[in-house]
């Protein structure tokens, strides 16, 4: 109990001292980051059902526990190459604010690595370019160890809106033929 | 018990007798004078009121206590009911609905529902009349009805006591109230001659509540006192309990009466006479002694000695007979909350992919005696699965009825003569589906009153009767439900429809339509062709909304219309939004499941036809033309074709498709799942299950694909080799 008190105020105290920790993934060469409190859970690859007619960043779906989750291509959503599958692939679970609900949205990266803190003052605002990605899809740049971590803008990058206005698009498209 | 909790049983309950009340309102007016009804509605008035006093919701007992005496009036056939006072009691029962829900936002009625209801008791007590009737009325118990007796038997009893009957409100005692404490008041007005305790509502001591209340007592009471001040007695309690009080030589039909309005408990005949002090019980002794004897009915027994008169035994048999018709009744309902319903639907499909995933690894393992055993708990879980669906299925005739009221407002309004006429009310569907459904409905039956049916004059004119139709019909139709919405009315005026079209920029004016392409416009967003807009319809707002609303529930809507004879639009929805039998079919490495109810056959696509299939896109299938479509090229899926193609013949409403895929893989029970906003525009794709394998699987979505083939042919034409 007095263990649990105890974490609880650490956490009270990081938090007041703008200390946040970030679930940091590679993808490719480059190491990005999300904030844990939108992470729901991380589990390995597979059995993935493709959706046809969808725009390549949409992997297909899941069957988690139950409920069936649309998986992300992280680095097909950037305008990168997709992901190719490998040992170390994994699907990371995020919550995302959709409207007044949570939508679960699965999202596809080469390697999980660790969980770390970055006070605030260590994280910078996203250059306006350079960065080969939208920048509205980056909430900051976090400095670990002198490297930089891309810290995600999850409403912004998994944008349930936009995301289903480009499978719309896609889907009429498809069809059109 | 919770009083928040107690409240919303009670806005629910009134609001279903509102219903009640409004159904056989509508229906009085058929079967003239029919008592049940009349006793129907009053009835239901009378328990709103008596809850509401419960409550000490005095705003719904003054107003509904008018009503009631209205009623109370027309039972005792001292008012004839007529197309004018139904309308009133009509609105009446719109005003206590109102009412109702104040009580359930836990406010007071505003200044406009005030008025509204002072309005009403103003024309309401023009029927009352009397002054003095209101006021003998207000105890808010049925006391003497000075027409009834007149009607029924003059005879007085022998008795010359007071009788009082008491059922004390299962709350009495919460409410700080001693029903032992009325009783001795009573004895400081007069002498309590005999007192019988009725303890028949006493539940089982398992079951007992020691905070309710649920005695009642008889008593034959000897006082000077008149008839106010013994009332006086039960100011407190009168509205929670039930109080009757019979003067001395009271008349044989107030008996009758009583007996009539005691609380349904079943009792014996003769001490139910002995507590009304109609016998004494040496009169009932002597009575039941003979009924051993003779093994006869005891009311016969006492009608032979002339020891009661005989309407008073035919009231308390009737009694008896009603107590058990209405038990019967109600042993066979339970009021189940949806969600714990829900619940086990979740649950049940969540069992049926776990019975599917047992069934998958049974034969992987080639245990003879474990696939038996599996096949057997598919073939339960099945049973099962198809028993709690039924639960959640509910007839349309609820919904259908709704409209009565609707059709009876709507033509007064528009000055139209118009008929509804129900069919295939026993129809069931699922109750999310009827939920969504009301609101289309009523669009297109408004729409139909309005620009279907035409005025009397045109009618007329026109050789059709003065008095127009509307239709509400259902029925059921492979797997899915058809709710039909007909007039007889004008029909739809293609040109008109076209014109209007190409003014609003909707088709370019140069466009070749067909009929069903025409019709279907005026499902097009900011589509009205009234001339006027009127009260009900024509801002063109509504037939967009009612499409859309459809399309929602993975349903279609469509309109046949003869010029002069009328115009039947036609919802095709599914029964059921939760788990549905499958039929699973492969493409390539995926899997996709087709609703087993759109099959109609499948057929392997022989060479001669695959070969034929390349330059045209038709097969035929015994000699009859079946346009197709091949999944692997509108899905774009990967990988070599298979050399054996098959073909899956679907059909939804009255067209036919043919779907290519690679392999067949058979029946299986497909729970749906939804698929999330991401996919709510994918066309082709109707939401998505879990294999026994725990693989996602896509449920195409074949009413979508059926047209896209066939509108496919109907634009290229087709190319008859």
């Amino acid at each position: 109990m007095g263990a649990l008190v105890k974490s609880e105020t650490q956490a009270a105290l990081t938090q007041a001292a703008g200390i946040r920790q970030y679930l940091t993934f590679a993808l490719g060469s480059e190491m990005f980051a999300v904030g844990t409190l939108s992470v729901k859970e991380i589990i390995e690859y597979g059995q993935l059902t493709e959706v046809p007619m969808m725009p390549d960043f949409i992997r297909g779906v899941i069957n988690l526990r139950g409920a069936v989750v649309p998986v992300i291509d992280l680095s097909a959503r950037f305008g990168r190459r997709a992901t190719e599958i490998t040992r170390r692939t994994c699907i990371v679970i995020i919550e995302v604010p959709s409207g007044d609900e949570q939508q679960d949205i699965g999202v596809l990266v080469d390697a999980v690595s660790e969980v770390l803190e970055i006070p605030a003052g260590e994280i910078e605002p996203p250059p306006a370019f350079g960065t080969k990605i939208r920048t509205d899809f980056i909430h900051g740049m976090g400095k670990v160890d002198g490297k930089f971590v891309i810290l995600l803008d999850v409403g912004k990058v998994l944008s349930v809106e936009e995301i289903s206005t480009l499978a719309s698009v896609a889907s009429q498209g498809a069809s059109g033929q | 018990m919770d009083l928040d909790d107690a409240l919303k049983t009670y806005i629910i309950e009134s609001r279903e007798l509102l219903e009640q009340m409004e159904d056989a309102l509508l229906r009085i007016e058929q079967a003239q004078d029919d008592p049940e009804i009349i006793n129907a509605i009053f009835r239901a008035a009378h328990t709103i009121k008596g809850s509401a006093g419960l409550f000490g919701l005095e705003y719904i007992v003054a107003f509904t206590h008018v009503a009631e005496s209205v009623l109370d009036k027309v039972r005792g056939n001292a008012l004839h009911i007529d197309p004018e006072l139904v309308a009133l009691l009509l609105e009446s029962g719109d005003h206590i609905g109102t009412l109702v829900e104040h009580a359930a936002q836990g406010d007071e009625p505003d200044a406009d529902s005030e008025r509204h209801g002072a309005e009403l008791i103003a024309r309401l007590n023009t029927y009352l009349g009397h002054r003095d009737e209101q006021t003998a009325a207000k105890g808010g118990m049925p006391v003497e009805h000075a027409p009834q007796i007149e009607r029924e038997g003059g005879h007085s009893v022998a008795t010359d006591n007071w009788h009082i009957s008491l059922r004390f409100g299962k709350d009495v005692l919460r409410n700080g109230m001693d029903p032992l404490s009325f009783v001795r008041y009573l004895g400081t007005l007069g002498r309590i001659i005999r007192i019988v305790t009725v303890v028949e509502a006493v539940p089982p001591i398992s079951q007992l509540d020691a905070e309710s209340c649920h005695l009642g007592f008889e008593i034959s009471f000897q006082s000077d006192a008149d008839k106010a001040t013994i009332e006086g007695a039960f100011e407190f309690v009168r509205d929670d309990c039930l109080v009757h009080i019979m003067p001395p030589h009271s008349k044989v039909a107030e008996y009758l009466d009583l007996i009539r309005d005691l609380p349904e408990e079943e009792m014996k005949l003769g001490e139910m006479l002995v507590k009304c002090g109609t016998l004494t019980l040496d009169e009932l002794k002597k009575a039941l002694q003979k009924q051993a004897d003779w093994q006869r009915p005891i009311g016969e027994v006492l009608l032979e000695n002339n020891i009661v008169r005989p309407e008073v035994v035919a009231a308390a048999l009737d009694k008896q007979k009603q107590v058990k018709d209405s038990k019967t009744v109600e042993n066979n309902l339970i009021r189940v909350d949806a969600e714990k319903l829900d619940q086990l639907i979740n649950l049940i499909g969540e069992l049926t992919i776990a019975s599917a995933g047992t069934a998958l690894v049974a034969q992987r393992a080639g245990i003879s005696e474990l696939q038996e055993a599996a096949s057997t708990l598919s073939r339960l879980v099945e049973e099962v699965r198809d028993t709690a669906l039924t639960l959640r299925m509910v007839q349309i005739g609820g919904t259908f009825n709704r409209f009565q009221r609707v059709v009876r407002d709507v033509s007064k309004e528009l000055g139209k003569d118009i008929e509804l006429v129900i069919s295939g009310a026993e129809t069931e569907l699922d109750k999310t589906v009827v939920e969504k459904i009301g609101d289309p409905l009523t669009h297109l039956v408004r729409n139909s009153m309005d620009h279907g049916i035409e005025s009397a004059e045109v009618r007329l004119a026109g050789g059709k009767p003065a008095k127009g139709t509307l239709r509400l019909n259902a029925y059921h139709d492979s797997g899915s439900i058809v709710i039909e919405v007909g007039d007889d009315g004008g029909g739809l005026k293609k040109e008109k429809i076209l014109q209007k079209a190409i003014e609003k920029g909707l088709v370019a004016p140069d466009a070749n339509l067909s009929d069903k392409e025409i019709f279907n416009l005026i499902f097009e967003a900011g589509f009205s062709t009234a001339d006027t807009v009127s009260n009900l319809s024509g801002r063109g707002v509504g037939m967009d909304v009612v499409r859309r609303n459809i399309n929602a529930l993975r349903g279609s809507i469509d309109i046949e219309s003869e010029p002069g004879a009328g115009t039947t639009i036609r919802i095709r929805l599914p029964l059921t939004l939760a788990i549905i039998d499958g039929f699973l079919v492969g493409v390539g490495s995926s899997s996709f499941v087709i609703p087993l109810d759109l099959v109609v056959e499948c057929i392997e696509l022989s060479e001669e036809d695959k070969y034929a299939a390349e330059a045209r896109n038709y097969l035929s299938l015994r000699g009859q033309v079946l346009p197709y479509m091949r999944l692997r090229d509108l899905f774009d899926v990967k990988g070599e074709r298979v050399r054996r193609e098959n073909v899956v013949v679907v059909q939804y409403g009255n067209a036919r498709a043919g779907l290519v895929v690679d392999t067949l893989q058979g029946e299986f029970q497909t729970v749906i799942k939804p698929m999330g906003r991401i996919f709510s525009h994918v066309n082709g794709i109707g939401g998505s299950t879990i294999l026994g394998s725990g693989e996602v699987a896509l449920i195409l979505d074949v009413p979508r694909l059926v047209q896209r083939v066939t509108t496919q042919v109907e634009k290229n034409g087709l190319e008859l080799a």
